[in-house]
């Protein structure tokens, strides 16, 4: 309920910054819908030159990608740490975030919120909906559930990945610039895996899982019975990857001694 | 005077010497880009021998020239400089006796080096080692590749600093940059050479600078324009540099009246 009410007065306050720059905002908003965009151009081009991806269409990789625009959403509005080592490690304001009773990482996150993220999840629930229907997949009664723990494992898994990369700011005192570079390697889960070699594969499924966050769960909306167990697999993925995250995290913070200044 | 701007490319490539550690794992995950790029294109071919004018062997050659030269020309200057402009202390750089833009453009170039030794020459190694890349012999084609090489840093930088200087125009220009790095790696060909895009869009593509950042120097690299071609790639890559400064003295100039530092 505490944390509830935080969440609450963090919004509020994230809602006044907000209409200070209003322009900003909507910037923000237009550029999201671009990224999403000129990722679809991609697939699209792709799919000029040939029939099919490793035995998935247009259609299929169109709706995988609808599903990776929902977790991705829900992630970038609540889990938001891309300036985390020049913010708090290197200016110092985690000293001030730690001085205070809520968690730290929470307080963080809820620092940095950023609720326009979630029209991309909307967008790709509409996208699921209309290459859904093209392939005329069924609406069954586990859907919604099914979209609904997958969506959730999915935010864990990259949670969990990122808390753990951004909890290597308080081991080495450099800026890590692996984060950025993180930020290609995600889309590649949206591509059937099967193409890969069996090193990538192994990578993106068991290392730094992200094919967890797009092409299995979609699968199983799919009814692609060959990634089914994948599938089914995502909720377990997320705790582990999830429970990784937030001990790394809690691990960094005790070994924290603050930056001066 | 000359030489004050020669020591920002030294210091900066001495600030990133210390934190070289990083650079070990871009490594890594360069050479992964490569490889997924690498399979990606290996499915599309499928059995097909050509796709937009690339041969298979061609296109794995352009996917690993491409990123590594992302490797390079790839830098935070937008980043740099907005949040210059957001903490206020660009007005103290402005009353310096240099040239702000100048200096972060020296500042790109020490990173670029260093991106260069730590990170685009390792991981071409690894690259090719992994995959079956297939680099020119001629001595021509490497001089001529490194020249492009440049002029891909200076255009992808004076991007970064137009995009950099937008902050003083919308407060928060995190959308922004956002934007113009999805929108680079696109448009630039290092995703899909520009060659596949339908042909309204290639059109379009090729009256805008980012081609001049990866595909133009990526499709000489591979051997697909040769000869004249090649001095026509050069050509449109100055002409670029120079259409960009002028909107780049242009902002610099209206920042210099419009500056109003928040806080701070």
């Amino acid at each position: 309920m505490y944390h509830l009410g935080l969440l609450w007065e963090y919004l509020k306050n994230y809602m006044k910054t907000r209409l200070t720059y209003r322009a900003d905002f909507w910037v923000e908003v237009i550029s999201d819908l671009l990224f999403q965009a000129t990722n679809f151009i991609f697939i699209m081009v792709i799919f000029m030159h040939t029939e099919s991806l490793g035995g998935w269409n247009q259609n299929e990789v169109v709706f995988v990608y609808g599903f990776f625009m929902v977790p991705y959403g829900v992630f970038s509005c609540f889990v938001n740490m891309w300036n985390f080592s020049e913010r708090y490690i290197v200016k110092g304001e985690m000293d001030r975030v730690l001085t205070r009773p809520a968690h730290n990482l929470f307080q963080i996150l809820l620092e940095n919120v950023d609720p326009p993220s979630l029209i991309g999840s909307f967008i790709g629930l509409v996208i699921m909906a209309i290459s859904g229907a093209n392939l005329g997949l069924p609406f069954e009664w586990w859907t919604i559930p099914a979209l609904l723990v997958l969506t959730l494992s999915a935010v864990a898994i990259y949670t969990g990945i990122y808390t753990a990369l951004t909890s290597l700011s308080f081991y080495s005192d450099a800026p890590t610039g692996i984060l950025p570079l993180m930020y290609n390697i995600q889309n590649y889960g949206r591509y059937p895996v099967t193409i890969y070699n069996r090193a990538i594969q192994v990578l993106l499924t068991w290392i730094i899982p992200f094919a967890f966050v797009g092409i299995y769960p979609a699968a199983l909306f799919l009814q692609r019975d060959e990634m089914r167990g994948m599938a089914i697999l995502t909720p377990v993925v997320g705790a582990v990857f999830l429970t990784i995250g937030l001990l790394s995290w809690n691990y960094g913070v005790r070994r924290y001694k603050g930056a001066g200044s | 005077m000359l030489g004050a701007y020669f020591d920002f490319i030294r210091i900066r490539f001495l600030t990133m010497l210390a934190y070289r550690v990083n650079y070990y794992s871009g490594i890594l995950i360069y050479t992964l880009n490569i490889g997924v790029n690498y399979f990606t294109w290996k499915a599309i071919y499928g059995g097909g021998e050509s796709l937009g004018g690339f041969t298979s062997a061609q296109m794995t050659t352009y996917v690993a020239v491409s990123w590594m030269a992302r490797a390079f020309y790839f830098n935070n200057l937008d980043r740099e400089i907005s949040s210059d402009i957001r903490d206020g202390s660009i007005a103290i750089q402005f009353i310096r006796p240099y040239n702000y833009v100048l200096v972060k453009m020296m500042q790109g170039l020490g990173e670029g080096l260093f991106r260069f030794l730590m990170l685009m020459i390792p991981g071409m190694i690894v690259a090719i080692l992994l995959f079956p890349v297939q680099l020119p012999t001629e001595p021509a084609a490497w001089a001529g590749f490194l020249v492009m090489l440049f002029f891909s840093f200076l255009i992808s930088s004076q991007i970064n600093v137009i995009t950099g200087l937008s902050a003083f125009f919308v407060e928060n220009n995190e959308g922004v940059m956002r934007m113009k790095r999805v929108i680079v790696d696109l448009f630039s060909g290092l995703i899909v050479p520009i060659s596949l895009f339908p042909g309204w869009l290639s059109s379009v593509l090729n009256v805008l600078p980012f081609q001049a950042i990866t595909y133009l120097p990526g499709s000489v690299f591979t051997g697909r324009v040769q000869g004249v071609g090649i001095w026509n790639v050069l050509g449109i890559q100055v002409f670029w540099f120079l259409v960009l400064l002028i909107p780049i003295v242009w902002l610099y100039h209206a920042a210099r009246k419009r500056l109003f530092v928040q806080g701070g």
